[in-house]
């Protein structure tokens, strides 16, 4: 009980930086997240009705995923230097597969049936797409999102050892500190602020995600 | 149906018409249209030439697989033809924009294909939003819709499709269809997905809504049935969508040009052709009646002086009342006109041969009594009459073709 009374203390004592690490983090997230949602809907769109893109697209996101995170972010730092640079393309680089293969199998899932009026009725290609087939994909692409979010928002604590700032830099002084006073707790808190931010961002795209699918799907 | 079988049904209706379909002019023209959908594999549709006129119902039907959807998705060019024109309404559409050609023409599948994720309004207002309609007059328009299908705008125009049945999600996707006033309606199995008597419902309303806005109708079904009941007029298709028979359902019911036609319209032809002729059509014999009031011995003098086995009893008012046969005459124990099986069915004189046929069958003394409007007595239909008719049906319907062989032979010489 002494452990969580010290952690308590910690937090108490560092909250104006705790937040300001935590909105850091939370930044580069959603930075990376609004890029790597946007680029992979897109994607998903463009390959879904092609065999071998697809079959390639979704290969690669998934062979991505694979890289060990700190070789992934490291890869970049030649190219684009130290910083929060080479974080987020690696944190896009991950966040991709999710979101790509539920845009793929939301716009599967979509009934020919309804595809078929729709286009019967004479509506083109796009207005197919933006009137019919996101809307009704819509519930599946935003648990794609989701996942990724929950996914990049833990992995961007390794942010710091590229450079990168959030709250990363809490586990990293507490792991290189270890034995000094409050290194477990810096580790503690670290790890505490992302699950909450990964809880919090998560439960935001949940009620996003509620409130712009439409009643008639839910 | 009622006891007293007397005005047909909405469908029946449609179904004896003495207009010819074709008499209107052409709205469809398929030229020698095409589909080949794999290269050097046989064609789906193999250069048909039809023409579809205003205002009628035409039918395709045909075997799984014939053909029927292609021809169809050829008009909207949800399939491009590979060779032939489409002509819709004097006007080449081969090559126009298809998008725009589409919303020119209501279509309507099986499996309907409502926006799950828009409300009803939402449905029936897709065209005219593409049209560019305004919100206000799109709102009226699908209000006025949802009257026609007869589904209450108050209670259904927020719903989304998963809270209705199968029936009021067939009935929106009519709607949907007819939103835009098009001239022209494609209609793929539409009653398909629905049970028989829900099914039964919407072609008797569907027939009723066409009797209003009068549309030029393609209509795809496999059920020859479905198909006597809606079409001004059928083609009977074969493999690759070659026409066996193109005609009114009466003639072909009476007609068959080959064993395929017969086949296919399977038993029990001559019956469906019966709901085709009325009975105002028939020249009805005299029958021997009595009234209410006339004497017994009066009674047994007309029967026995007539060629039939029933007296017809009327009562005060000249209406239908009882049969009397030999028996009930001899029957002195109580007054005539309390013996004698009551007459229950009778049949209006602008029912079909097939009401009339029924009430025979139902009958206690085999024969149908022809009433007017007002149930007052006209004449009594026995079956020699159906027999004669039946034969008359398939003379006219022969030599209709006989006929129109003779043309063709001297028109190509
Ligand atoms: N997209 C397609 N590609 C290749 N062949 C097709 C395609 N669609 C239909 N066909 C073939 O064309 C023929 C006609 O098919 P169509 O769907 O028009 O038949 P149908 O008469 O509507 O049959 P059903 O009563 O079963 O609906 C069939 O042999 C079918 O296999
Ligand atoms: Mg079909």
């Amino acid at each position: 009980m002494d452990g969580v009374r010290s952690l308590i203390g910690f937090i108490a004592d560092n909250t104006s930086g705790i937040l300001e690490r935590t909105i850091e983090h939370a930044t580069i997230v959603l930075g990376v997240m609004l890029v790597a949602t946007v680029f992979s809907v897109v994607l998903g769109i463009a390959v879904q009705n092609r065999g071998l893109a697809k079959q390639v697209s979704l290969g690669t996101a998934g062979v991505l995923l694979t890289i060990p995170s700190l070789a992934l972010f490291a890869i970049f730092i030649p190219l684009v230097g130290i910083g929060n640079r080479p974080a987020q393309i690696a944190l896009f680089l991950y966040a991709i597969l999710p979101i790509l293969r539920n845009t793929v199998a939301g716009l599967d899932a979509v009934d020919p049936a309804i595809v078929e009026a729709a286009q019967g009725m004479g509506m083109g290609q796009f207005q197919q797409l933006v009137r019919v087939r996101i809307p009704l994909a819509w519930p599946v692409i935003i648990a794609g999102v989701r996942v990724s979010t929950q996914l990049i928002t833990g992995v961007a604590a390794i942010a710091v050892l590229v450079g990168g700032g959030g709250l990363g830099a809490y586990i990293q002084r507490g792991l290189t500190s270890l034995g000094n006073p409050f290194s477990i707790e810096r580790v503690w808190t670290g790890t505490l602020f992302i699950i909450l931010l990964a809880l919090v961002l998560d439960a935001v795209l949940g009620a996003i995600g509620r409130r712009t699918t439409s009643p008639g799907i839910r | 149906m009622s006891e007293t079988t007397s005005t047909p049904q909405v469908g029946a209706a449609g179904m004896v018409s003495d207009r010819d379909p074709t008499d209107a002019p052409v709205m469809i023209h398929l030229d020698g249209v095409e589909k080949v959908y794999t290269p050097g594999a046989a064609p789906a549709v193999e250069k048909l030439t039809l023409d579809v006129h205003k205002g009628e119902i035409l039918v395709l039907v045909g075997p799984s697989g014939c053909g029927k959807s292609t021809t169809l998705r050829l008009i909207n060019r949800m399939i491009e033809p590979t060779a032939g024109r489409i002509i819709f309404d004097d006007e080449d559409v081969t090559d126009i924009d298809a998008n725009e050609l589409r919303r020119r023409i209501g279509y309507v599948i099986q499996r309907i294909g409502l926006f799950p994720h828009q409300t009803i309004a939402e449905n029936i207002g897709t065209v005219p939003r593409l049209l560019g309609w305004d919100a206000e007059r799109t709102r009226k328009r699908s209000d006025e819709l949802l009257d026609l299908v007869g589904l209450e705008p108050g209670i259904y125009r927020d719903r989304y499709p998963k809270e209705l049945s199968g029936g009021q999600a067939q009935r929106v996707g009519v709607a949907r269809a007819l939103a835009a006033d098009p001239p022209v309606m494609l209609m793929d199995e539409p009653f398909g997905a629905v049970d028989p008597i829900t099914r039964d419902r919407l072609q008797n309303e569907f027939l009723r809504l066409q009797a209003e806005v009068q549309k030029t109708i393609v209509f795809v079904t496999h059920d020859i049935d479905e198909a006597v009941k809606m079409g001004d007029r059928i083609a009977i298709l074969r493999e690759r969508s070659v026409v066996a028979q193109l005609d009114t359902p009466a003639r072909i019911l009476s007609y068959p040009v080959d064993d395929f036609v017969d086949d296919f319209i399977g038993s029990g032809s001559t019956l469906k052709g019966l709901h085709f002729e009325r009975v105002s059509g028939l020249a009805i014999p005299e029958y021997p009646v009595v009234r209410r009031d006339t004497p017994r011995e009066e009674a047994r003098r007309i029967l026995d002086m007539s060629d039939f086995r029933w007296l017809l009893m009327l009562d005060e008012r000249g209406r239908p009342a009882r049969w009397l046969n030999e028996t009930h005459l001899a029957d002195t124990s109580r007054p005539l006109h309390e013996v004698g099986p009551v007459v229950r069915a009778v049949v209006e004189r602008n029912a079909t041969l097939h009401d009339a046929l029924e009430a025979m069958i139902t009958s206690s003394a085999g024969q149908a009594v022809i009433v007017h409007r007002d149930g007052t007595y006209v004449g009594v239909v026995q079956i020699e009459l159906l027999t004669e008719v039946i034969g008359r049906m398939r003379r006219e319907a022969r030599k209709h073709y006989e006929d129109l062989e003779a043309t063709q032979t001297t028109d190509t010489p």
